[in-house]
């Protein structure tokens, strides 16, 4: 069981990412590849099943994408941040409605600008205190621009 | 200028609430260094040589009488009683401690100012003409835009962590350019078409917005080039993010040097990088992010025009002016070179010299700011700017107070008639402040200004600028001076590699090497026989330095320059 932000609190969950050589099961997230070739056969078993977008990977080249529960957008590395892009098209873009989990070198600091993209759920990184990471959505009360939680800039939520 | 509402000016606080707190995690040791430090970029703070350097946003270089004060407040309270203006019209701070800079923010906020992506991997301050609103050839006022795609901008959340830093400027005289837009990451022209397609309320000609991508300076300059001719105005934002998305995803992050968008650019070509970003912006077509009329109408009433005086009024008898010229020799050079016509009747743009002999180029202690601040309440309807070329300006200044304020000016040390001239140089902080640089520029910067300082002669030069970088990063613009000049480290030894040629303007060129490079005490021989060879060769006096060099080539000047 892994302890994740999910839905602005701290939870646990059984997601977990495998080896395209280990068994895939119930809550496990696949590699792209294996799930593009095998996802009739892994979802035959009839549980949820995920896939990881690695930071250059394009949702645009996941196949049914909105038969899988759960996508992951890893962040190999806090400044690399492709998976912003990656989190708001998936949502946005092509409407997909399944959780976006952030997962790899996941802080505090940047979930605020991670859930305004898409992102739902946090594997917040070994280390850090995920208890204190929930006051990351309280960071900005007001935000300029559109983007994935709101596709209307500022100036067409309010009258300014 | 813009005034900030309820929303603005939460968000400026809520930042400085939020770096309060990231401070404090740094200092109880939650967040590592490695951790903090884009947060910090994010906020202006560097780390430099001697001390944090905190980086004030200036947002297109305008700014109120009011905030003067405040900067000249923070300079004095916190700093060493100077601030340094940037060549990207922001103000920095070579000496706050970390522990301070939590007060500095909260001061900026009351006055609607931040320090917000003035650095790190993110968009930067959106730059503009420092004229902008005045200068009589302008098409039409960019500033409303400038300040729009400064909130779009503002922790946008998809273009948090870029491969590097993100650079856009924007010009509304397509004619004469000067906000250096070939030579920024996005370079934005106001344009109107002319086309004959019917425009917005029935007009014959449409404005819109001519968008050049991949420019800059740096280790690898590049002259941008347009991906789309014609953008049209409400497609801005959505235009521009297309851009963004493209560079975030394939943008290069395996070598910090070659990670920006001009990088890619040139790596995939023009066609190719143009067709992503116009796929992306075909399937991103969310008709909310189209530019509202009533938005670009709420913004543009803070750069409505200021009440100016009848042309009677404004102009005065113009006797004093007429007298002094005539009898007050520096008052006339002064009058020649520092004082620009402006759109209206009466008016004209006063540039204050921040470029006196002895001073760092673009250092402005604290007494000079609160008055000028002073000078601009009295005489320029409370507004100042800042120019990339590192002086400032006071934009409305009846023709009727140009005496006296030119005598106030003076007693300010900021009246050297010298704007656009030998000694109106450009120059990166260099090794003395800046933990990057391999060589020191101020002080050549320092005795170019020494040895040139005859202003007859500088007149009869004419326009020629000096840009000097203390490394390849650079900041001072070297590659785009007529006479350019980079500071390198061989061997342990500071030299200095000579260039000509470069110009940032429309018709935009590369400085080009001119030979060897050159210890530092050579430098200013070197300068002097270019200088010379342009007096002997030019057609005539009309002909600037940079037509000259144009005309006569590369070969000539070395063998000034070089030989015997």
């Amino acid at each position: 069981m892994k302890v994740v932000v999910k839905d602005k609190r701290v939870v646990e969950d059984a997601w977990h990412v495998v080896k395209d050589d280990e068994a895939a099961g119930a809550h496990t997230i696949v590699s792209l590849a294996r799930w593009n070739d095998h996802r009739e056969e892994l979802l035959a078993g009839g549980t949820p099943i995920g896939m990881v977008l690695r930071s250059n990977e394009s949702p645009d080249d996941v196949r049914d994408r909105d038969r899988l529960a759960l996508i992951a957008v890893d962040f190999p590395a806090f400044t690399d941040g492709r998976g912003y892009s990656t989190a708001r098209m998936l949502r946005s873009r092509l409407h997909y409605k399944g959780e976006i989990r952030a997962i790899g070198d996941v802080m505090r600091d940047e979930m605020f600008l991670m859930s305004r993209c898409g992102i739902d759920s946090f594997a917040v990184k070994p280390g850090k205190d995920i208890d204190k990471a929930l006051s990351a959505f309280d960071d900005f009360s007001v935000t300029y621009q559109a983007a994935a939680d709101d596709e209307r800039p500022l100036f067409r939520r309010v009258h300014r | 200028m813009y005034q900030y509402d309820e929303y603005d000016q939460k968000i400026v606080e809520e930042r400085a609430r939020q770096f309060r707190g990231q401070v404090q995690r740094r200092v109880d040791g939650e967040v590592t260094e490695n951790e903090f430090k884009p947060l910090r970029l994010q906020n202006g703070l560097y780390m430099q040589l001697h001390a944090y350097m905190l980086r004030v946003a200036i947002p297109y270089g305008v700014l109120s009488s009011k905030q003067i004060r405040m900067l000249a407040h923070i300079a004095r309270r916190y700093d060493r009683g100077y601030g340094h203006i940037t060549t990207r019209q922001n103000i920095q701070y070579n000496w706050p401690s970390l522990e301070d800079v939590p007060s500095i923010l909260d001061d900026l906020a009351s006055v609607q100012m931040h320090a917000i992506q003035t650095s790190g991997n993110c968009i930067r301050n959106i730059t503009s003409d420092p004229f902008a609103g005045v200068a009589p050839d302008e098409l039409e006022d960019p500033r409303p835009y400038c300040e729009l795609l400064r909130q779009w901008s503002t922790f946008h959340p998809e273009f948090a962590f870029l491969p590097r830093k993100f650079k856009i400027a924007v010009t509304g005289t397509p004619g004469h350019d000067r906000a250096a837009i070939r030579f920024h990451d996005i370079g934005v022209r106001i344009v109107e078409n002319a086309d004959g397609a019917p425009g917005r309320d029935g007009a014959k000609t449409r404005r819109g917005f001519e968008v050049w991508v991949g420019g800059g300076m740096g280790r690898t300059p590049f002259i941008g080039v347009v991906v789309r001719p014609f953008v049209e105005y409400e497609d801005l934002l959505a235009y521009l993010e297309s851009i963004l998305r493209v560079y975030n995803l394939h943008g290069r992050r395996d070598n910090k040097f070659k990670a920006r968008i001009k990088i890619l650019v040139s790596e995939l070509g023009a066609e190719a990088f143009t067709r992503l970003v116009e796929e992306d912006f075909e399937r991103s077509r969310n008709p909310d992010l189209k530019l509202e009329r009533t938005e670009l109408e709420r913004v543009a009433v803070g750069f409505a025009p200021p009440p100016y005086e009848p042309v009677a009024i404004a102009r005065g008898d113009g006797k004093t002016l007429a007298e002094r010229s005539a009898n007050d020799e520096a008052f006339a050079r002064w009058l020649k070179t520092n004082v620009l016509s402006h759109k209206i009747d009466g008016y004209r743009i006063v540039v204050l010299s921040l470029k006196k002999q002895g001073i760092p180029p673009g250092d402005v202690s604290d007494t000079q700011l609160d008055r000028m601040a002073d000078l601009a309440d009295r005489y320029s309807f409370g507004e100042v700017r800042t120019m990339h070329t590192q002086n400032m300006v006071l934009p409305d200044v009846r023709e009727a107070h140009l005496s006296e304020i030119y005598d106030e000016l003076v007693a300010l040390d900021m009246a050297t008639p010298n704007f656009r001239l030998l000694t109106d140089i450009i120059a990166c902080p260099g090794l003395d402040y800046c933990a990057l640089a391999n060589a020191r520029s101020i002080p050549l910067s320092l005795e170019l200004s020494r040895r040139f300082e005859d202003l007859d002669y500088q007149e009869d030069i004419g326009p020629c600028s000096i840009k000097i970088s203390g490394c390849i990063n650079a900041c001072g613009h070297h590659h785009v001076g007529n006479i350019g000049i980079l500071g390198i480290n061989k061997n342990g030894e500071e030299v200095y590699q000579l260039m000509l040629g470069g110009h940032d303007s429309d018709s935009a060129s590369l400085g080009r090497i001119l030979g060897p490079a050159l210890p530092e005490n050579q430098v200013a021989d070197a300068v002097e026989k270019v200088l010379a060879h342009y007096l002997k060769f030019r057609t005539d006096s009309e002909e600037t330095f940079l037509d000259c060099y144009r005309r006569l080539g590369p070969e000539p000047f070395k063998q000034a320059a070089y030989g015997a």
